[in-house]
Parts: C-alpha cells; structure tokens; sequence
C-alpha cells in the first residue's frame, strides 16, 4: 500500500457564498463554485477529464452537474455519504488521479436545503417501517452531551459554559469569513443563554442549515507545477465507517470511534505522530459545540475528558496552539451538507497559500479537516490532511 | 370448570382532576396520553396480567372495546403479537356495544367450558370520547383490563349467567362520529340502565337460585355515580356489598369497566365468594364467580388499585385537549409531513418491532437489539436466538430533551435504555415529568402509538419510568 501522501495536488479551489441563497438553485451554486475553481486553477470545463459531485439530497445523480457546466460528456459519479460526502467526492477524485487514470478532475458538493420551509434538516429517509424515534439532529448529539457532563463529572453550568466558548470562537472567527453564513459575535453568556434546542443543547449550540457549493480542481504534483508554485498537497485520508454503536452496552457516547479510527489511518498514510504539535490547523466538524469538544479529543488535540481545559485555554481560538475552525466552521460558515468537506479543503488551501485575509495565521504548513456524518454510534467519518509543497 | 386463573389491569398514569386548569369537576377521571389507544392499554393489561405466567400456555385472545382503531382489521392479532403469544391461538374483536368486556369472557368461560380451549386470555379496553366539556367526558375514564379464563389454577369459578338482549339506542356513535351521543337523560336511564340491568340481575338469581344476600359483591356497570347508587339500592344491595365503581378516581371505562370492577373485587377477595359483574348496552350480561381458596394468587402485577394509585393529575385541560385532538395547534417547526410506513417493512420487522425481540448470540451469548444476522460481538453469522426485551426492566443511560422535535408531547425524552439481561435501545421516553428525566432512572418498556399515517396505526415501544404504587 503506497498510500495518497504527495500523490495529488490541488490547484483551484472555488466555494461559493454560503447561506439563505433564496436566489439560486442547486445548480447556480455548483456554477458559481465550480467556476471560481476553473478560474483559480486557470482551467476551463473542457480541461475537465472526470468529475465527482457530492450531494446528499439535492440531485440523484451526476448528470446536473454536467448541464449545469456544460461538461464535455466525461464520466462524472455522484458521492453521498451523509455529512462526509464532499469529502468523499474529494477523495475518489484523488485516487483517480493518482492511479494515473486522469490528469486533471473536478470534486465539487453542494447542497439546497432551504428550498424545504423547515428550519431544520430535512432530508426525506427511504421508506420502511418508521418505528425509529424521530430523533433530529440535536437529539442524537445531546444524548453525548449528557452522557459527557455526567461521565467526566462536570456540572450542567460548567459544561454549558464550556461549550459556549466553543461557539463564541467559532462566531468571531465567522466574523472575519466573508462567504460565512452567519458574520457577527455572539458572546459565551449569549451562547449558554440561548433558547433550548435539545436539552442540553441549546439555539447557538447548533450549526447553520445552509445552502452552498464547493469545488476543487485536482492533479498530479508534476502537472501542478506547470499551473502554480502554490498549489497543495494531499498528505492523507481516512475513511472510517461504524454501524455498531448502539448495538453494544459498553460504548460510552463520548468518544466517537469513527473519528479515532479515521485519524489514525490519515496520520500514519502522512507520516504523523504528535497531531497538536504537528498540525497547524484543522477544520473539524462541529455540527454541535459538544461534536467539537469531543472531536478533539479523538482526533489526539486533548486528553480524553480533558478538552474543557484546552477550551479554557484558547489553545484552538486563532491565536492558539492548535486554531480550529478558522473560517467560522459549520456554525457560522454553514452546513450545506453535501458541500462541507470541500468547504473546509477550501479553507485550508487559503490558509496555506497565505491566501485567508483578515484571519489568516502565520505561516501554516499542515492543515487537516474532519468530516462526520450519521449519528452519534453509527458515523461515516473523513479524515484529510494537506500540506504546502516541498 | 372454568373460571379466572389470573387477572391484571392497565390505567393510565395521567388524571384529570380538581387540580386541573380548566376542568371543571372535583373528582378525577384517567386519561391515556397522546400515544395511547385501546390497543396499547390492551397490551399494557396484558403484560400485567401474564407476570409470572407461560405466555406459550395461551390457546386463545379475546379482544373486547368499543374504541377499535380499525374498522377493518384486527385488533387481537396486534396485541397478541405485542404479548408474543403462540401463532397456533384463535383470536377475536369483540367491539361495537358497553357489553363487549362481558361478552368476551362469556365467550372465553363457554371455550374453554367445551373443552375447545385450556387457556384464553381475555382484554378489554376502552378509551371512548366525549364531547369537551360535556357529561360523557366528565365521566369516562381510560383504561384496561386482562383476565386468564382456564381449567385449571382457578381463583374464581364460574357460578352461573344470564343475559338479555334488547335493541336500544339510548347511547350510540356512527361511523365517522368522534364523540359518543346519547339521547333524553331520563329516557335512558328509566327506561334503559334501570329496567334492562333490573331484568337482567333478576333474571339471573332466578336461574341460578341465588339472592341479593347472597352476593358478596357486585360490579356493576353504570354511567355515573349517582346514578350508580340509585341503581344498586334499586337492586335491593346494601352498600357494603357494591364493589367500589371509582367514579370521581378513575370514571367508566367503558366495554372494560364492570370487568375493571370485577378484577378490583377479586384484588380485595376472600374465599368463597359470590361475585356479580353486571353489564350494559344493547341489554345487559351478568356472569356470577365464586372466589376459591387460590384468590390471593391470581395477581401478580400492579392490578386496578396499583395503577389507580400510580397517577399524575395534568395541570392543564388543553394538555389533555392536545393528546385528544380537539385542541388544534400550530406546529412551529413546519416540520413535512411524515410519509407511510412500508407495510412491507412493518411486516418483516414484526418481531423485532412489535414483539420487542432482541438476539442473544449463541455464540458469545451477547445481546443486541435489533436482533443482528451478524453478531456486533463476534461476527458469528444467523447464529442468535430471540429475547423478549418487552418485559425486562432498564436503565437510562442517557438521554435528550428535544424541544423542537414537533411532538405532542415537549419536550421529546429521547432515552438510550441498557436492558438488565443486556441489549441497548435508543427510544422514546413516555409518561414521563421532565424533572424526573435523568441518567440511571429505572424504565420499563410499553406498547405505544407512534403515529397514524396513510390509515396506518404505527405501534411501537417506548420506554416509561417504573410505575409503582405510591
């Protein structure tokens, strides 16, 4: 097994405005995504061999990507898998390229999920016997923020307290993200005050539901530097799968296996073994604060049970150790499902051209982004890594 | 002989009472909740009754309500789904009239009397509606009811029956008719309850040659207390030997309440007792037992007194205007419609929906829930064999308020349950305070209504904190 480390590059990326996007459709936004990849790459759709276009529930297929882009009749896949589906488009284009199939592909998400009247999720499940509880999102997260508190002994103020910061960091880096979602600071006492969600979840607990499109133009190394000096690298994926969860007495629902098991095979196919020394910053799926916390700790940023004093630190804020969610993450940037993975690729290609604006950091070489999708004891989770050219 | 070999109940836990904003009565009547319906307090009935009990002994289900909530399709073979009883048992509906309750034990006692049964579980359950606010509201309650009629293990032996049949409409509802109509007051009750139920008492000590003094006790069916009074005095009873009709605690259940009244007699019974259950509607059954020295054995679960006394007044009548529909509300999550459940699907996942069966791996002996062709333990393939998880206590491990999860019933209690054998469900959490909601809370699982969609009656289990006896 060589592995993807240093096999691929990027070299454009495009992501259109996230948000309320009343005004397009699904496939304005891929336009509007896709093309700014085109332009950055200094590309055409012509130059375009394969494509991948990741959705969760806004097209049954690749074809309206190629009537949305005129595409030249070249074979294109639709990827879904749940909230890691960008990704997952992102990373079959990689080993298309570098199994030396093609020379240049398209990986592009998107998602229309305001198009529904419902202010949360709505994505219809296939028909069976519905016996299942309706349990929304925020639910299935809670039920690990409650287990959270109560296993680490942390009381229910404290807990609130801690997941607000999370929140607070995420809005102000939302702030400084011009294609964000949502842009204005909303204070920790504002967070833990907030409305009730999902008990003990509350309204800013919670990200955005959005709309939006993300692309990604992806080649071998060696063609890369015939279009740019600061293309990037992919250092490595994981893809981690489990169903089992609730299946078993013994899981705790505060850690997420997916999650550690993801991490692992990207740091070992990139050669990492401190991932908080070694990263530089990393996007991470915080669909809810409590996500984010635990994230941190599967993914080796914190000791288990320990992320609430890295919180009270600032070690993931923008000036921090280990910044995290520089763009404002799902919270602010938004969720448009099928797009977010290459949302957060954006942001670390950005960064790691120097390229973020008013929060850029300084000098970032190694950048990693995190995918999870389904529920808290059956997730599809990516894991990716990225670093600057040689 | 036939007779009862065990009996079991079913009230709900909520109340409507003096403490209740907006309900303007100072006794309390039961009510189901929102996911409650004759089928689930059936089955709840059931499970109280079987404790203890060999659920593959049961060679018959009779299923008596007035508040089906099919008009064509059976009922009995739901509950004796959810109760796991043997596929080889015949089953019945017995629906439409008040007399329900009485004619499905009649018809029991005569089964297994032929010889054609040794063991036929009885249930009656009734959640009838009244218009808001008015009289029938005011004094029905919601609740259920189990016996087993055998051949053997008897606590109460058949003594005698008689009954009339008498075309009478002085209560009725039509196809389509969601509250219960009745007609003159005085007509009905002169004319009707007195006279037919009078007929039919008489009647029956003529035939069996027995007197009123004979009578122990007496479960008699009527629609409110006074009128309940005046009917037993009428009868030639002394108060002493009428059973306790639990207006102003729990109401008239309906087709299940002179049997409610039966099953609080044989609770509080003594040996060698004559025993009345007096029915009504469309003419009137009487069926005579008499207690046997096996009486303080036939119970085993929480029964009509352990349920009364496990209740939560409401705080509100629109709560309860909510559980029953009259009170319209505005979702305001806009959540979308919910789509039909695949029959197809309902169909296959019987056993593990319905009979509530979990796996034990045979293997490794792991539990899971649903039941896995593969085990989550040891990959062991088609190799488990089936638990019951219905009726084994669990614990919460932990749990979600969700306050915008478009439910009745906000905040929706999401519940991760260990089972004590092992096994792990996500489900819903019911009849529960909010207050009360916390990690290690003791849980027991009941039959509930998820929801009704394309006609569909969507039962499944949702997890209740313990009911015990206050």
């Amino acid at each position: 097994m060589s592995g993807i480390k240093d096999r691929v590059a990027v070299i454009g990326m495009g992501c259109s405005k996230f948000g309320e996007r009343w005004d397009s459709s699904s496939s304005d936004l891929l336009v509007e995504a896709s093309y700014e990849a085109f332009e950055d790459a200094g590309i055409e759709g012509k130059d375009v061999q394969a494509a991948w276009l990741g959705t969760v529930a806004s097209f049954r297929t690749g074809q309206p990507l190629a009537a949305a882009l005129k595409l030249d009749y070249i074979p294109i896949t639709r990827v879904e898998n749940a909230c890691a589906t960008a990704t997952d488009a992102f990373r079959n284009a990689c080993y298309a390229v570098a199994a030396g199939i093609y020379d240049i592909v398209l990986a592009v998400g998107v998602e229309k999920l305001k198009d529904s009247g419902f202010s949360g999720l709505a994505v219809p499940e296939p028909a069976g016997a519905d016996v299942n509880p309706p349990v929304p999102p925020p639910s299935q997260f809670a039920l690990a923020a409650t287990r959270y508190f109560h296993q680490y002994d942390i009381p229910y103020e404290e807990g609130k307290m801690t997941l607000a910061q999370i929140a607070s960091k995420n809005h102000h880096n939302g702030t400084m993200s011009p294609k964000a979602h949502f842009q204005r600071e909303v204070s920790a006492e504002q967070v833990a005050n907030a409305p009730m969600v999902a008990w003990p979840l509350g309204l800013f607990d919670c990200c955005g539901v959005s709309d939006g499109a993300a692309a990604a133009i992806i080649t071998t190394p060696e063609i890369a530097k015939t279009f740019r000096d600061d293309y990037i690298l992919v250092k490595g994926i994981g893809l981690a799968v489990g169903a089992f969860g609730v299946l078993r007495n013994d899981w705790d629902f505060t850690h997420f296996p997916e999650s550690v098991r993801a991490s692992q095979a990207a740091y070992q196919e990139a050669g990492i073994s401190d991932p908080r020394q070694e990263i530089d910053l990393a996007m991470v799926h915080d669909c809810f604060t409590i996500t984010e916390l635990i994230i941190y700790e599967d993914l080796g940023f914190s000791p288990r049970g320990r992320a609430s004093e890295d919180v009270a630190a600032g070690t993931f804020s923008l000036e921090g150790e280990l910044p995290v969610n520089t763009d404002g993450g799902l919270k602010c940037f938004g969720h448009p499902i099928g797009a977010s993975g290459i949302r957060m690729i954006y942001e670390v290609y950005k960064q790691l051209q120097g390229k973020a604006g008013e929060r850029q950091l300084k000098d970032p070489t190694l950048g990693l982004t995190h995918n999870l999708g389904g529920r808290p004891g059956s997730f599809t989770c990516s894991v990716a890594l990225f670093g600057t050219r040689d | 002989m036939a007779g009862i070999s065990a009996f079991g109940a079913y009230v709900p836990k909520y109340r409507l009472g003096a403490e209740t904003d907006g309900w303007d009565s100072a006794g309390q009547r039961s009510v189901a909740n929102f996911d409650e319906d004759s089928v689930s307090m059936a089955v709840a009935a059931g499970i109280d009754c079987l404790k203890g009990h060999d659920r593959e002994e049961i060679d018959g289900l009779l299923f008596a309500t007035t508040t089906p909530p099919y008009a064509e399709k059976q009922c009995a073979s739901i509950i004796s789904t959810a109760l796991d009883l043997r596929r080889d048992i015949f089953t019945a509906d017995i629906t439409d009239v008040l007399r329900a309750g009485t004619t499905a034990l009649k018809s029991a006692l005569d089964s297994v009397a032929a010889g054609s049964a040794k063991h036929v579980l009885v249930l009656a359950s009734d959640n009838r509606q009244g218009a808001p606010k008015g009289e029938t509201e005011r004094n029905s309650g919601d609740g259920a009811v189990a016996f087993i009629i055998s051949d053997e293990g008897i606590i109460a032996e058949q003594a005698g029956s008689y009954t009339i049949t008498e075309n009478m409409m002085d209560t009725w509802r039509s196809a389509g008719d969601r509250f219960v109509r009745s007609w003159e007051d005085r007509f009905a009750v002169e004319e009707g309850l007195e006279r037919i139920m009078g007929e039919a008492v008489s009647g029956f000590m003529e035939k069996e040659g027995v007197s009123v003094k004979d009578v122990s006790k007496l479960a008699l069916y009527s629609t409110d207390a006074r009128r309940h009074g005046q009917l037993a005095r009428h009868l030639g009873f002394q108060p002493e030997q009428v059973q306790d009709p639990l207006f102003g605690r729990m109401g008239n259940t309906g087709a299940a309440f002179p049997l409610m009244l039966l099953a609080g007699a044989l609770e509080e019974g003594s040996p060698d007792q004559l025993l009345l259950t007096v029915s009504y509607g469309d003419g009137s059954d009487v069926l005579g037992f008499r207690t046997t020295s096996n009486i303080s054995e036939g119970q085993a679960g929480l029964g009509v007194s352990g349920y009364l006394d496990s209740g939560q007044v409401l705080d509100s009548y629109e709560t309860y205007a909510k559980w029953r529909d009259v009170w319209l509300t505005d979702s305001s999550s806009k959540r979308p419609q919910a789509q039909s459940p695949s029959v197809t699907a309902l169909w296959r996942e019987g056993d593990q929906n319905i009979k509530f069966h979990g796996a034990v791996c045979n293997q490794c002996g792991y539990v899971q829930y649903p039941p896995q062709r593969v085990c989550v333990e040891c990959q062991a393939r088609d190799d488990s064999t089936p638990i019951r998880l219905s009726d084994k206590l669990g614990t919460v491990f932990t749990y979600s308020l969700d306050y915008l999860a478009g439910t009745v019933d906000t905040p929706l209690a999401v519940v991760v349950v260990d089972f004590e054998p092992g096994g792990r469900v996500l489900c819903m959490l019911t009849d529960r305070e909010t207050s009360e909601v916390q990690i290690g809370l003791q849980v027991e699982m009941s039959f509930r209504k998820l929801r009704v969609v394309n006609g569909i009656h969507n039962y499944y289990w949702k997890a209740v904190p313990l009911r015990r006896a206050d």
